[in-house]
């Protein structure tokens, strides 16, 4: 479906990409056509009577949780990465524990710790300070943006820490020998070093922001996302929904590429770890200081709503827990490893060809089709049926021309589908956790290693990957803990009698039994740390 | 390598295998009520039922992008707005049947037969026993005179219950009488609209609202609840059925049509009259609260004890028809 004429380099290593990127591609180019549609009703009464507000709010959603997620996840990054103090080693894998409970779940236990019967109130209440207990309102956008950010942090912090990690040890040593203290060295040298990290890390928690539903919605915050939804469910117009989702899009591509631009302009690179790497002691205040800034996040982000969540299960579980539970936890489980394994195959093919081949062409296929984790998944869930149904009617054809019989819907209801669409969805994930890794080790390796004629191959197995094996098991992990929680794609696109323990914990909390559903959430929080704890292991093991 | 191919052998074979026996269902609601009907059903008559559950717009989608390729024989939905919304698309088929036409009223059903309610849900104004005097109260439309300002709490217009309200008041008031409600109702708002059902409830209990709108199953979910907070907001309101004296309790269902693209088109009409069937209709009102569509079946007690109440008789199709308009109105008067 698309020309690789331009393409400087044709060969079979670039050809194969493109093909393999156009394929992920197709679904996301199908959304992005409805741009070019006709505008109905729905669209303009959409744009000229919501928007200006909704878009607002996700603007100030956007830089607010943002621009939070980066200052607590940052500092706790580099203490992490450089020092030893009181709970290091327990939090270096603690902090990305909130990625492992469902933003919208975060968003309902705070909504139940701070409601009327729950635990502020009751306490406030037992303090005869009932009065102040009905101004402890939590249920609006400041409440949105708190839950977001606690919810989301680990994004940053996760590429941040290993940026921190591959820096070598000299980056600090030299600041020092320069007379500099460790801070202006974290200010000067470390913190720009690792800003495609961050970068990166925030630009996964921005496009989930601007595509949240289930938080905003609860809370009562309208967002482009609500626009969206309002446009297909209210008034019936699908069409118009997806072309908003499209502009939504088109707006995350174009910030992108500025902020891709406005780097490049500003290259840094360097080598990769020159000596063994030796953590800073921190003791006292200082100490105490670290282990607090560490505590708080791990306290809010997990903790807390853990806690919530074991509440409601201690009361709901003997109801809700059944033998149907082992089913869905290897549903879950299955589906999250195959897609993380597949989503870090493609994306490094994505990144390495770019890399080597210079090919822009290959790079902004990258780049589009990682677009598809800005959109709501309910959205990318029509692109996928779209795309695969026009597949089905082409096979369908083909099978009934040449060989005289029909497949009927071949894709449609498979789980085939369902993992092409996690893959389309969270693409974006692992691209940027594998950039991430790639950006920081510089060129003159792969330069290095393909003078003395290693082929482009070799070069990726036996130098870069070894390199770069934490930045793969991070971007893995992640995408495994998504996928676990993923919640649109399932719904809409699995096959019949087919459930989740993401769709369950919906189920429960949709028919407004918030506790029950903490049953489902709880066992998709301890699945999601078990990877967390493997993988840290694992990145502990190679950063010694 | 050989753990993904194993992965995805396991998990293919867990797809449901071909068989003459069986109805595929598309369906919004997700109770386990549902589940065990859908059992009982394959116990009595061989059929196994494979059910694909999301919301309705998303199913609705679906099965206009499948085409004559979708699986689905059955769409079930929790409004009368969705199921007119998929006749509109031309996706569901009219289907004939005696058995049906006994057991759902006239006014639950599409007149061709394209769909036939199931359940009914009513939406009610539920009030403070300590602060309101039920004599105070008349109408949906009575809420917006001053005396109930800073009192009335209602959830987002997001939500389908409001805007088939809406939808029927547009119906009794025209868009213009509608939209003049709209605005005095949100003048009298408690707080922004927020939460969901239950949680207007407990906002009652806590003393920020006086009365509010809910559907009356919630109240019997809260009564019902394993939670002593649910349980305490819950009995701290009563029901109140308003419109007595003119157009009715304004009332929606949730309900089934057999798609166009059915194969099993068949099994599918006999689901839906074993859904309809006393036995299926006494499990959804007792697990549910929801009131039944078969006027034969005997209603639990605590739904007894509510009362009998003078529901809308206006076509529900309607519902469906003035969503867009029940949108707009939402938007112009502030109603979030």
């Amino acid at each position: 479906m698309v020309s690789r004429t331009f393409t400087p380099h044709l060969n079979g290593w670039s050809f194969s990409t493109g093909l393999i990127a156009s394929v992920f591609v197709a679904p996301i180019v199908y959304l992005g056509s409805h741009l070019f549609g006709e505008s109905g009703e729905v669209w303009t009464f959409v744009v000229v009577n919501l928007l200006p507000e909704y878009a607002l709010n996700s603007l100030v959603l956007l830089l607010a949780v943002g621009f939070m997620t980066i200052l607590i996840a940052t500092p706790a990054a580099w203490l992490i990465a450089v020092y030893n103090f009181p709970g290091s080693s327990f939090f270096s894998w603690a902090l990305v524990l909130p990625l492992a409970i469902p933003s919208y779940i975060t968003a309902y236990t705070y909504a139940g710790i701070f409601d009327y019967g729950g635990p502020v109130r009751e306490g406030l209440a037992a303090l005869g300070l009932d009065r102040l207990g009905t101004h402890l309102e939590i249920i609006n956008i400041y409440g949105v943006i708190s839950c977001m950010t606690f919810a989301l942090y680990p994004y940053v912090y996760l590429m941040a820490r290993s940026s921190f990690s591959q820096q070598s040890n000299t980056v600090i040593e030299a600041a020092q020998s320069l007379g500099q203290t460790p801070l202006q060295a974290f200010w000067r040298l470390a913190l720009p070093l690792a800003r495609p990290a961050i970068v990166a890390g925030a630009s996964l928690v921005g496009m989930e922001t601007l595509n949240e539903y289930g938080a905003v919605k609860y809370y009562g915050i309208d967002t482009f996302t609500t626009g969206i939804f309002t446009a297909w469910f209210s008034m019936g117009d699908a069409d118009a929904a997806i072309r908003l989702a499209a502009s939504a899009m088109i707006f995350v591509f174009v910030l992108l590429s500025l902020e891709k631009t406005q780097r490049r302009r500003r290259l840094f690179s360097q080598g990769p770890q020159s000596h063994p790497f030796r953590r800073r002691r921190l003791v006292g205040f200082k100490g105490a200081g670290a282990f607090i800034l560490c505590l708080l996040p791990f306290t809010l982000g997990f903790a807390l709503p853990a806690l919530q969540l074991c509440t409601w299960a201690l009361r709901t579980g003997h109801r809700i827990l059944g033998v149907d539970f082992f089913e869905l936890m290897f549903n879950s489980f299955a589906l999250a490893g195959l897609a993380a394994v597949l989503v870090v195959i493609v994306a490094l093919l994505f990144v390495y060809t770019g890399r080597i081949h210079e090919s822009y062409f290959v790079r902004l296929l990258g780049r589009i089709a990682t677009l598809g984790y800005s959109v709501p998944g309910a959205v990318i869930a029509v692109g996928v049926l779209l795309s695969l149904s026009q597949a089905d009617r082409i096979l369908d054809q083909t099978t009934k021309e040449w060989f005289g019989f029909s497949t009927g819907p071949f894709f449609s209801a498979t789980l085939i589908t369902l993992i092409f669409a996690y893959m389309v969805r969270f693409l974006a994930v692992g691209f940027q956790a594998v950039q991430a890794g790639f950006e920081g080790l510089g060129s003159h390796v792969e330069e290095a290693a393909r003078s003395l004629g290693a082929g482009p191959l070799r070069t990726l197995v036996q130098v870069d990957l070894p390199l770069i094996k934490v930045a793969l098991l991070s971007a893995a992990m992640l995408v495994f803990v998504d996928v676990l929680k993923e919640l649109p794609l399932t719904l809409i696109l699995r096959p019949f009698n087919f459930d989740t323990l993401a769709t369950r914990a919906f189920e429960l909390a949709s028919d407004e039994d918030i506790a029950a559903s903490a049953n489902a959430a709880l066992i998709i929080a301890s699945l999601g740390t078990l990877p967390i704890l493997l993988i840290n292991r694992l990145m502990l093991r190679s950063e010694k | 390598m050989y753990l993904v191919l194993i992965a995805t052998l396991v998990l293919a074979s867990l797809s449901p295998s071909e068989a003459d026996k069986e109805v595929n269902v598309y369906s919004h609601r997700h109770y386990d009520a549902d589940r065990l009907l859908f059992k009982k059903f394959t116990v009595k008559t061989g059929i196994v039922v494979n059910v694909v559950k999301a919301s309705a717009d998303q199913l609705i989608k679906r099965l206009e992008i499948e085409g004559d390729h979708s699986p689905a024989d059955l769409l079930i939905t929790v409004d009368a707005g969705r199921l007119y919304r998929a006749q509109q698309k031309e996706l569901l088929q009219p289907v004939e049947s005696a058995i049906l036409k006994s057991q759902v009223p006239e006014h639950l059903r599409d007149p061709q037969g394209h769909w036939y309610g199931l359940t009914i849900r009513a939406r009610v104004i539920v009030y403070s026993k300590e602060r309101v005097n039920p004599e105070q109260l008349s109408t949906y439309e009575s809420l917006a005179e001053p005396q109930w300002k800073g009192k009335v709490l209602v959830r987002s217009s997001q939500n389908i219950y409001n805007q088939s309200l809406m939808a029927s008041t547009i119906v009794a008031h025209g868009s213009e009488g509608a939209r003049t409600w709209a605005k005095g109702l949100v003048s009298n708002f408690a707080r922004t609209p927020k939460g969901n059902d239950r949680d207007q409830v407990k906002a009652i209990a806590s003393g920020v609202g006086d009365v509010a709108i809910v559907n009356t199953y919630y109240i019997g979910k809260l009564l019902n609840s394993d939670d002593e907070t649910e349980q305490k907001a819950g009995s701290k309101v009563e029901i109140f059925f308003p419109n007595q004296l003119d157009r009715g309790t304004h009332i929606n269902i949730s309900g089934a049509g057999v798609t166009k693209s059915a194969k099993n088109l068949k099994n599918a009409v006999k689901l839906l009259e074993f859904l309809s069937s006393l036995e299926a209709q006494q499990a959804f009102a007792e697990a549910n609260f929801e009131y039944p569509v078969n006027p034969q079946v005997e209603k639990p007690t605590l739904v007894k004890s509510w009362g009998e109440f003078k529901a809308d008789q206006i076509n529900l199709s309607l519902l469906g028809k003035h969503n867009f308009e029940a949108t707009k109105i939402f938007a112009q008067s502030g109603w979030r």
